[in-house]
């Protein structure tokens, strides 16, 4: 404090010897009750190291009375969490797939896991949006190499597409029809006219038309007699503007050549039943989900 | 340095001096106990008042449902976008508070501020037990008796019972008042209830019953922002020196020395009726809380002693400052109110009295212009807010979709509001995109241009609706157009613009 004090003559009060633009700071005494106060915040910091975690020591730090840590309190949150969605879980493993539509709350936990899986699990090839990419199938458009009622995408999540560590993965192979020497590359070249025809592209119709036989002959057992593919084989629609591995002259001729054959890892043995059901239902609700 | 004068120690802390304030009688007590009755029944009673809601919210006439974002006010209803609202009442009130305090100083303080109402109360409990002021001081010396301690703690359970009558009524704010009670008695509440009323209720007891000027010294801003707002044309609480000074110790002895003599006997009936403790001779003080009950003790002893009432009174500082310029003497500068006085005792007419007309000044006139302004611009925005709004996210990921027939589809996450407690069908349509047609998630039927979505009472609907266009009205790139939704029944209509992506 300074040792010039002068005395207010206002207020008869000494001041600290502080001014600013003429102000001077009255040396009045502070309450007591703060006194009190800094005293309690002593005592509680007191309290507070002995029942906290609160000194740090070399690699750890003190435990504090209570044992409170706050890695254990996420695991208590999370475990109350998971114990909070456990009747919902059973509820979703018990009703029918396709009947959990009807149940609100079921069909909201449904789609809310499934969001949230999809973006750890299935959007690294399908995509954020879940519209694919490259040679990973969009999910949200209306056609299904292996069906898309709600029902096929569990089976297709389940087991996998021609996942060989899966017993029961759905399998399928399109044979190399240019590679293993099956067509001549004029027919090869043939029905790749006739198939952009059949799905309304510009083509040569001449070729076309003679395309239309090998296509019966070779193609048509499994794409369908118009092209329109089959679910249980895995044949892609050709009659459709959607193409997986491209939809011009070039990469239909490369396709019949040495077809690329997807495949899906089988996710029955690594996510729970619930997440499966949560995914499917999810998937099916893009906005391409069959009936 | 040292002057050779012992100078006694700076103390660094202070006890607070307990101040035994005595009970006032007259108009301003009287006002004061009128503003406390309407103020602690509009407290208390507030949150019982019922409104009926529909069933999807409780029925209470004013609510604050945190749980629900939802704000009720009688036949208002608010909801967090319109926050507004509430933030406009809130500048309005601010508004308020420095138009009355520039027409008459810290009114807020002295009659309406919750610290010292609930002191008010707790002083009338003090009293009621303890007796008045020279009993209450008498009390405090005496050593503990039994007496002593049945009155303490007559006065402190009270105290307590009142405090958690406080604290218990704000939070029936925050829910349905009678179910609250109920699960509150029966310990079935939430443990915040519970702990909300413990904090106020210490809050309470100890700001009323304890600290009570303390709080206004040191914990409340106001007193100090108060300087700020008042100018010298506000009415605060004034000691007249001018007729007051020089002080005697009784009126006849005083007018037979023939000495010049005020009306002040320095019979301290204003110290002791202050529950701030102050003396408002000594002139205007941060600790006033203008709260007049100096005013009616002194006009009781004016009224005693034949004098006009008003030595102590609500002035302005220019009146004060003219009759202050009245009453000195030039010549030896001292205060003499025979200037001011006829050799009746009257006072000369040259003295200034309060006018109401300085009321109108460009200071106050100028709140008073920006406070009706804000009310009217807020009554007129609530009579024309929407009450069924929409809002649309168009995807962005994918921006579109290619079907398997050729037509694009887009997606939009789509929020229909509707803010009035009674369900609703609305009417969403798609105009300004040829041919489109949209399916609505969780709405049955073909797609069609329009769908009708039912929407529950003061709820918000979201859905995920496809808008979808087929490939001979297809126009590449993006193509403005509008979502529509309708009442049929109201007429009410909101229109959204958003756009449909299609490949370049």
């Amino acid at each position: 404090m300074s040792e010039n004090n002068e005395t207010d003559d206002i207020t008869g009060v000494e001041t600290t010897g502080h001014e600013w633009d003429g102000i001077k700071e009255l040396n009045n005494p502070l309450p007591r009750s703060w006194l009190w106060g800094l005293y309690g915040t002593i005592v509680f910091s007191i309290g507070y190291v002995i029942a906290y975690p609160a000194l740090p020591l070399i690699n750890s730090s003190t435990a504090g009375l209570l044992g409170w840590s706050s890695r254990q309190n996420v695991a208590n949150d999370i475990a109350a969490l998971e114990q909070g969605r456990e009747s919902l879980g059973q509820d979703l493993v018990a009703t029918d797939l396709n009947k959990i539509s009807g149940n609100p709350d079921l069909m909201q936990f449904a789609l809310a896991g499934g969001n949230s899986a999809f973006k750890v699990y299935c959007s690294q090839c399908h995509g954020a949006g879940a519209a694919g990419g490259g040679i990973y199938p969009n999910l949200v458009d209306d056609d299904w190499i292996w069906g898309g009622t709600v029902d096929d995408i569990y089976l297709t999540l389940k087991h996998g597409i021609r996942y060989e560590a899966d017993e029961d993965t759905r399998y399928s192979q399109m044979p190399n029809f240019g590679a293993d020497g099956i067509l001549e590359r004029d027919a090869i070249k043939d029905a790749a006219w006739y198939v952009r025809s059949i799905s309304g592209q510009e083509a040569d119709l001449e070729a076309a038309e003679r395309g239309a036989i090998v296509y019966q002959d070779n193609c048509a057992a499994c794409h369908g007699d118009s092209g329109e593919g089959m679910h249980d084989l895995g044949a892609p629609a050709l009659n459709d503007a959607i193409w997986l591995y491209g939809g011009s002259h070039e990469e239909i001729v490369a396709q019949i050549s040495k077809p690329k054959q997807g495949v899906m890892p089988a996710w029955g043995d690594r996510l729970s039943e619930a997440t499966i059901r949560q995914l499917s239902l999810y998937v099916h609700r893009l906005g391409g989900g069959e009936k | 340095m040292s002057d050779g004068i012992a100078k006694e120690p700076i103390q660094l802390y202070e006890a607070r001096k307990k101040i035994h304030p005595k009970r006032a009688t007259g108009s301003f007590r009287r006002f004061k106990w009128i503003v406390m009755a309407i103020t602690l029944a509009i407290y208390y009673i507030t949150p019982w008042l019922r409104w009926d809601r529909g069933e999807f919210a409780p029925d209470q006439a004013v609510l604050i449902d945190i749980a629900n974002r939802r704000f009720y006010a009688f036949f208002i209803e608010i909801w967090p976008q319109e926050f507004y609202f509430v933030a406009g009442m809130l500048v309005m009130a601010g508004i308020g508070l420095f138009l009355v305090t520039s027409v008459v100083g810290r009114a807020w303080c002295g009659y309406t501020c919750p610290q010292t109402v609930w002191t008010d109360l707790f002083l009338v409990v003090e009293r009621y037990f303890e007796g008045d002021r020279n009993a209450r001081i008498k009390l405090d010396k005496d050593p503990w008796s039994f007496d002593k301690l049945r009155k303490r703690v007559l006065k402190h359970t009270t105290w307590l019972i009142i405090a958690v009558a406080t604290g218990g009524a704000w939070i029936f704010y925050f829910a349905d008042a009678p179910t609250l009670l109920r699960d509150l008695v029966t310990g079935q509440a939430h443990y915040v209830a519970y702990a909300t009323v413990a904090v106020l209720t210490t809050t309470t007891y100890v700001f009323g019953g304890h600290m009570r000027e303390q709080v206004c010294n040191y914990m409340c801003p106001w007193p100090r922002i108060q300087a700020a707002m008042l100018d010298e044309d506000s009415l605060v609480v004034t000691y007249n020196d001018w007729r007051g000074e020089p002080r005697t110790h009784g009126t006849k002895k005083a007018e037979a020395s023939g000495e010049a003599h005020g009306d002040c006997i320095d019979c301290n009936a204003c110290v002791v009726v202050c529950p701030a403790g102050i003396d408002i001779r000594d002139g205007q003080q941060m600790e006033c809380i203008t709260c007049a009950l100096c005013i009616d003790a002194c006009d009781d002893i004016m009224g005693k002693i034949g004098r006009p009432t008003g030595l102590i009174s609500y002035s302005t500082l220019n009146d004060y400052n003219a009759n202050m310029a009245l009453a000195t003497d030039p010549e030896s500068a001292t205060l003499n109110p025979d200037l001011v006085r006829d050799k009746d005792g009257k006072f000369v007419d040259a003295i200034k009295h309060f006018d109401w007309r300085i009321f109108l000044r460009p200071r106050t006139l100028l709140y008073f212009f920006i406070w009706v302004s804000l009310g009217l611009a807020l009554l007129f925005a609530l009579s024309q807010r929407d009450r069924m709004t929409i809002s649309i996210q168009h995807d962005r990921n994918p921006v579109f979709v290619t079907l398997k027939d050729g037509s694009i589809r887009n997606g939009y996450n789509v929020k229909i509001l509707n803010m009035i407690p009674e369900k609703r069908l609305i009417h969403l349509s798609v105009e300004g995109l040829e041919g489109a047609v949209m399916t609505v998630s969780g709405i049955e039927g073909a797609p069609a241009s329009f769908a009708t979505v039912p929407v529950d009472p003061d709820q918000v609907r979201s859905l995920r609706v496809f808008v979808r266009q087929s490939p001979e009205n297809i126009k590449s790139g993006q193509t403005p157009f509008s979502f529509i939704a309708t009442d049929q029944q109201s007429n009410e209509v909101d229109t959204y613009s958003t756009v449909f992506d299609a490949p370049e």
